[in-house]
């Protein structure tokens, strides 16, 4: 093909090479376009909206109309402007808490994979034991231990930081509980690198355990974390709104996408079926979910260096 | 002249499974005392069938397994005593060259990346620039295109992979290489350019090399004396051309029998019955006395330590002259 002869003699432009990845994978480039929105819309719809997120008015179970896209719900609050706040905090909560586990999960797997015998017995051992807990009572028992606190905070500071203090300890808590089975999956693959010959060379070389771990272990275990990441986010997204749901995460008048399906849910009776007050939160969870997915597999293929570019 | 490696006496045991008190039964003496000598600018061949300690026993000299007992003098120094900082800073001068290209070079790093590493640990360039330059007159000394550095080891053929892991071994100036079977995954028409290879790179660079193989004619080609080794032991030493050609051990004799075309017209050819004993049980007397046919009475009881017979050779048999 001619165009290929073209971009071999000259390397194509960064522009040039996100349109040639575009065209070879377009449902990832479509998913990654999608979040981008998304985040955009959970950026911006709270703010410009000319709905107040939290203010009712009488309007109750309204349906979607040209004023409120999405309907209203059973206060009177208009549902898009709602949606958007929610995701704003679902995406929140879901990439911190992903982000916790990951850093714990991935440095608990490499250290007990990589130097092995006892430690590796001791730390596994106490990941069996956390994983014998149910991790959702876990953090029931967490976040309520740590409601004094908040309430210390709320008594000499404003309302705001309070909120933070809370969504805080949501992120540590869902966090701490959703590293177990990263860091098994790290430590099975780091056990069967390290006895590969690259290392043993690099050892020959004299680098140290640190430099190992982070230039040679580390890069090959990228991939399995990629895709593990991606299910963990949605993962965390569902333990929040089960969190919010019994009262202990997000707290009304805030909302997440998880607290409006399951408020949604509460709705619907046989006598007056309020859809939009579900279709509309899950539509945008499960598409927000499926993206993450597909994002996940194609960074997975993208930083493998023996995949076809 | 003194010895550049003076290996004595040197043990691993792998443990077997521990017991409810925590001793370990069924242990695995993959090495089973072997002293050995590697001079400046020599190439020792150690040579045996799968399963008898080679690779143990050259990662155990590099320190990359640890040893139950014995020294390794590396320059006089014994590299089983130093503390691993001591170690790290020693390493450059021993080196070791792989079995399976596929494994040995990080598939996520370029060749530039795999060969620089080194560079950076002991700090022997200075700058980019330098490094650039020491890489490139590497890749070009072992016959790779200047242009490798940028490109991923799956790019390369398995031989040429050999080439780069060769040329990261080089790049710290060791004096002595650990090659553990270098050859044995590769075409034979690529082996015969990598020994040449590491030849020519022996004479240039006034290397010595422990040439671990299973392959006697490549050993004696490459090597000036050849080291024998049966379940843990060595069994014979001496240089390659009296050991292929009278060999005096009677393994020994069933190996270099069982090379097609060899000069050994003088051997009949040998079979030996049954399977090596497991290393977890090793036999009485003599570990291969099951197999030997010429076995006596008292190979069952007396275990034979390595002797000399002659002006440089060694062999660990009552009924060798």
């Amino acid at each position: 093909m001619p165009e290929n002869a073209v971009t071999a003699v000259s390397p194509p432009s960064w522009f040039g090479q996100a349109r040639r990845y575009a065209r070879r994978h377009p449902i990832v480039t479509g998913s990654v376009l999608f979040l981008i929105l998304l985040f955009l819309l959970a950026m911006v719809v709270p703010w410009l909206s000319p709905y107040a997120s939290a203010k009712g008015s009488d309007t109750q179970f309204g349906h979607p109309d040209g004023h409120h896209w999405f309907g209203t719900d059973v206060h009177g609050r208009d549902l898009f402007t709602r949606v958007f706040a929610g995701a704003r905090i679902s995406l929140l909560v879901g990439l911190v808490g992903t982000g916790v586990s990951l850093v714990i999960g991935v440095g608990w797997g490499m250290v007990a994979g990589y130097f092995g015998g006892r430690l590796d017995g001791i730390l596994m051992r106490f990941v069996d034991i956390l994983y014998s807990l149910p991790g959702i009572v876990l953090v029931i028992v967490l976040i309520t231990a740590l409601e004094p606190t908040v309430k210390v905070v709320a008594e000499h500071a404003a309302p705001g930081l309070v909120r933070l203090v809370r969504l805080l300890f949501l992120f540590v808590g869902l966090g701490a509980v959703s590293w177990l089975t990263m860091a098994r999956i790290i430590r099975g693959q780091v056990l069967s690198l390290r006895t590969r010959s690259f290392v043993l060379a690099s050892q020959s070389l004299g680098a140290g355990p640190l430099r190992i771990l982070w230039y040679h272990i580390l890069p090959n275990v990228t991939g399995l974390v990629v895709v593990y990441l991606t299910l963990t986010v949605p993962a965390i997204i569902l333990y929040e709104s089960f969190l919010s749901y019994l009262g202990l995460g997000i707290q009304p008048p805030d909302a997440s996408l998880g607290t409006l399906i399951a408020e949604g849910a509460g709705q619907i009776n046989p006598l007056q079926i309020n859809w939009w007050l579900v279709v509309f939160p899950g539509g945008v969870l499960a598409s927000t979910l499926l993206a993450l997915s597909f994002v996940g597999d194609g960074v997975k293929d993208a930083l493998d260096p023996r995949a076809e570019r | 002249m003194a010895p550049l490696l003076d290996v004595e006496e040197l043990k691993v045991v792998y443990p077997g499974p521990k017991n409810l008190w925590g001793r370990s039964r069924n242990s695995v003496h993959a090495v089973n005392g072997v002293s050995l000598t590697v001079h400046p600018g020599e190439a020792l061949g150690l040579v045996g069938e799968s399963g008898c300690g080679k690779t143990t026993l050259g990662r155990a000299i590099l320190r990359l397994i640890r040893s139950s007992s014995g020294r390794v003098l590396f320059q006089g120094e014994d590299w089983l005593q130093l503390s691993s900082a001591e170690l790290r800073g020693r390493r450059r001068h021993a080196q070791m060259i792989f079995q399976d290209p596929n494994s040995s070079l990080n598939p996520r790093r370029t060749v530039g990346a795999s060969i620089g590493e080194a560079l950076e640990i002991h700090r022997l360039v200075n700058g980019p620039a330098g490094r650039r330059t020491r890489i490139r007159e590497l890749l070009t000394s072992v016959g790779l295109p200047e242009d490798s550095e940028g490109r991923y080891p799956h790019e390369f053929s398995g031989g040429q992979r050999q080439r780069i892991g060769i040329a990261r071994a080089l790049a710290v100036e060791p004096k002595l290489i650990v090659c553990d079977e270098p050859v044995s995954a590769l075409d034979v028409s690529v082996q015969a350019q990598i020994v040449n290879l590491l030849q020519e790179l022996q004479g240039a660079r006034h290397l010595a090399y422990l040439f671990i193989s299973h392959d006697l004619a490549v050993v004696e080609h490459l090597c000036g004396r050849i080291a024998v080794m049966y379940l843990g032991r060595l069994v014979e030493v001496g240089p390659s051309r009296e050991v292929c050609r009278s060999p005096a051990h009677p393994y020994t004799q069933a190996l270099v029998s069982a090379v097609p075309q060899m000069h050994a017209d003088g051997v009949p050819r040998l079979h030996l019955r049954g399977d090596p004993p497991s290393p977890v049980n090793p036999p009485s007397g003599c570990p291969f006395h099951p197999r030997c046919p010429v076995a006596e009475a008292r190979c069952r009881t007396e275990p034979p330590l390595l002797r000399s017979i002659g002006p440089n050779r060694q062999v660990a048999c009552h009924l060798a002259v």
